[in-house]
């Protein structure tokens, strides 16, 4: 029986992964903003089939104490087989141009308070000597385009931060799982016109899974996204920066 | 954002949120100082669930009890009848009244007091809805039933959302021991014999005909009757078939009136040769469009409409006959005809099904499609039936009130709760409600 935490359990990519667990009879510890939410969600995964579910409340756009957040998610499951780190915003570019204390609470949430989550986790995943962190970035932060580089940046300066992570944690069996989706049709990206390269919620979480349980290292969501992120990256800069992206 | 009903017509811009808690919900109903409708996933096919300002429902999706013992389940009113298949065929549970598509929430199953091929037998979906929990117009919540508010129960049920918004219910369901159906098919060379042939078969749980609307004279509504049952072996696995996606419009003429004339025959003349039973899974029996996700994209950019009408049984054969030969002579086609015969109706005061037959009919939108729906729409008043709301872009008021004499009542109830001021579609302000 797996046990796994939820970091922004809310989230419709997170729930969706929950649900999956949930129906192979995982316990599951869930956190997030909503107390009302979070209830509706943990009913609803006992109800799939999961062995417990537990939840706690935090908002990163607050100070947060993640050493006890962690130690009573630790406590309620009996140790962390997986813990999926799904919290993030969406801000709006337009407005982060105008106003640093949006850009400031874009990098607060998706960054910094990863990165000190990241901190205390591998510690205790080091301790304990096994487990898988999985990391939700995106597309977006493979390179800046003028309309989302502050999303973008908030989610690149993870994937620096996981590689290294991954490099010192290999050989203390912990897998660190760098999670890249594109465009997934969320409430956080209701207001955007859907096309053919738009995944749902489902689809992202069965990959997300799967890379969990290959122990893979980093993945697009779904696959196509790495030949296309390939071709963008290989634009040279010169090019580049006269594309209206 | 543009916005449309499965048939794609009419397109409106909307406005739409996506309230993930009771509490949101009842924060946007009270900020909103405008009329709206509850959305779950916008598979009525007209304008039922078009507004300019949409509550959509489908975040409210979480299971909240399954009590596979007696066979009840709990559920939030965004999760969709396929979802509820998913968790409860596996212990043995079925839902009792299953319609078209498993692409429907539970929600929007109740407003629209869905049917399907057994209501010969069992009646509608709110038969097996022990109860629901509604929000209403102020943001309190309530729970209805037969029992306690009873009339808000009876409004609600059928009442295509406008007195509130349903947030989660109460189903009973059915025990089954496989999640296979035996399927058999029985040819008719025209409708009299059509109509016979689902008499004759009415005892079988699932009953429903398949008709070719585009034959004269004497082939007129030739079908293939369509028979179910349950089967007793084969498992009970929950398969969540692999789905086709139609991944843009295709051209608007593709399913014009020779392509839908020539697929009528084929059909007809393969089905009639298939008189051997079949064990078919549940999703491919009652859901075969589901395979192809957004089918509705085959009839082009301009969309389609469904014309559903039921017919009181005696005059019910005429008013076909009268029905199929406007069709014929509009010179417009339907791929897609089905006719059932209805067991009794609910005590419900918009819902549906009653005592009859019952027509279903798709047409691409055209010019001239709009056309022959007001002539449809003057036959079925003539012969004192009514349409499907939740198929309905086009009717007349007046077809409406013929056709729903309790509509009255059902305003005065809106009245009492505050509904009509707050809760309002484009259907149910082209209908005068």
């Amino acid at each position: 029986m797996q046990r796994i935490l939820i970091v922004g359990a809310t989230s419709a990519i997170a729930e969706a992964c929950a649900r999956l667990y949930a129906t192979r009879g995982a316990r599951l510890h869930l956190l997030a903003r909503d107390a009302e939410r979070l209830a509706l969600i943990g009913r609803d995964l006992e109800v799939r089939g999961a062995a417990a579910v537990s939840s706690g409340l935090c908002d990163f756009a607050q100070p947060f104490d993640a050493e006890a957040l962690l130690a009573d998610a630790r406590d309620a499951l009996g140790g962390l087989d997986v813990v999926l780190l799904a919290h993030g915003v969406l801000p709006s570019q337009q407005v982060c141009e105008q106003d640093v204390r949006r850009l400031r609470e874009a990098f607060e949430i998706n960054t910094l308070s990863t990165l000190v989550l990241l901190t205390h986790l591998a510690n205790m995943l080091q301790a304990q000597g096994q487990g898988t962190i999985a990391v939700i970035g995106s597309v977006a932060g493979d390179r800046g385009r003028q309309s989302n580089y502050v999303y973008g940046a908030t989610k690149a300066a993870l994937e620096v931060f996981l590689a290294g992570l991954r490099n010192r944690l290999a050989k203390h069996g912990v897998q660190v799982v760098t999670l890249k989706p594109g465009f997934v049709d969320t409430p956080m990206t209701a207001a955007f016109k859907k096309g053919l390269l738009w995944a749902t919620p489902d689809t992202i979480a069965a990959g997300i899974a799967r890379a969990i349980e290959r122990q893979r290292d980093v993945v697009y969501l779904p696959w196509f996204w790495r030949p296309v992120m390939g071709v963008i990256r290989a634009i040279p800069e010169r090019v580049f920066k006269r594309l209206s992206l | 954002m543009r916005s449309t009903g499965w048939g794609r017509y009419p397109a409106i811009e909307t406005t739409s949120y996506w309230p993930a808690t009771h509490g949101a919900l009842a924060r946007t109903l009270i900020d909103l100082q405008t009329p709206t409708i509850a959305r779950g996933m916008g598979r009525s096919y007209g304008d039922a669930s078009l507004a300019d300002h949409l509550l959509i429902m489908t975040r409210l999706d979480q299971f909240i009890a399954f009590d596979a013992e007696r066979g009840e389940l709990r559920c939030g009113a965004g999760v969709t009848l396929a979802a509820c298949l998913e968790l409860t065929v596996p212990r043995g549970w079925f839902l009792p009244v299953l319609p078209g598509t498993g692409m429907v929430t539970v929600g929007g199953a109740i407003a629209a007091d869905v049917h399907g091929k057994n209501h010969h037998h069992d009646g509608s979906f709110s038969e097996f809805v022990e109860d629901f929990e509604m929000m209403l117009a102020d943001g309190s919540r309530l729970t209805c039933s037969r029992h306690a508010h009873a009339e808000l129960f009876q409004a609600t049920a059928g009442g295509m959302g406008l007195t509130g918004v349903i947030l989660a219910a109460r189903l009973r369901l059915k025990a089954i021991t496989s999640s296979y159906i035996e399927e058999r098919m029985v040819a008719a060379d025209h409708l009299d014999a059509a109509l016979a042939l689902l008499d004759e078969h009415a005892a079988m749980p699932y009953v429903v005909a398949w008709i070719d609307v585009n034959q004269r004279g004497a082939a007129q509504g030739r079908a293939l009757i369509m028979l179910g049952a349950h089967a007793a072996e084969g498992g009970l696995r929950a398969r969540a078939r692999r789905a086709l996606t139609v991944p843009f419009d295709l051209p608007a003429g593709l399913l014009g009136r020779s392509s839908a004339t020539a697929f009528n025959a084929l059909y007809f003349h393969l089905g009639a040769r298939r008189t051997v039973a079949r064990h078919v899974h549940y999703a491919q029996y009652f859901f075969p469009l589901d395979a192809l996700q957004q089918w509705n994209r085959l009839y082009g950019g301009r969309g389609f409409l469904q014309h559903q009408c039921v017919i009181p049984p005696d005059s019910a054969p005429q008013a076909l006959r009268e029905m199929l030969s406007t069709v014929a002579s509009s010179g417009l086609a339907s791929p897609l005809a089905v006719l059932k015969a209805f067991g009794p109706g609910n005590d419900n005061l918009l819902s549906f099904a009653r005592a009859g037959l019952t027509l279903t009919m798709d047409f691409a939108m055209d010019a001239a499609t709009l056309a022959l729906f007001a002539r449809l729409d003057d036959i079925v008043v003539a012969y004192g039936g009514r349409i499907y709301l939740a198929k309905d872009a086009c009717m007349a008021q007046s077809t409406f009130r013929r056709g729903y004499p309790e509509w009255e009542n059902f305003q005065a109830l809106r009245e009492r709760y505050g509904a009509s001021a707050r809760f309002a579609s484009l259907q149910s302000r082209r209908l005068g409600l």
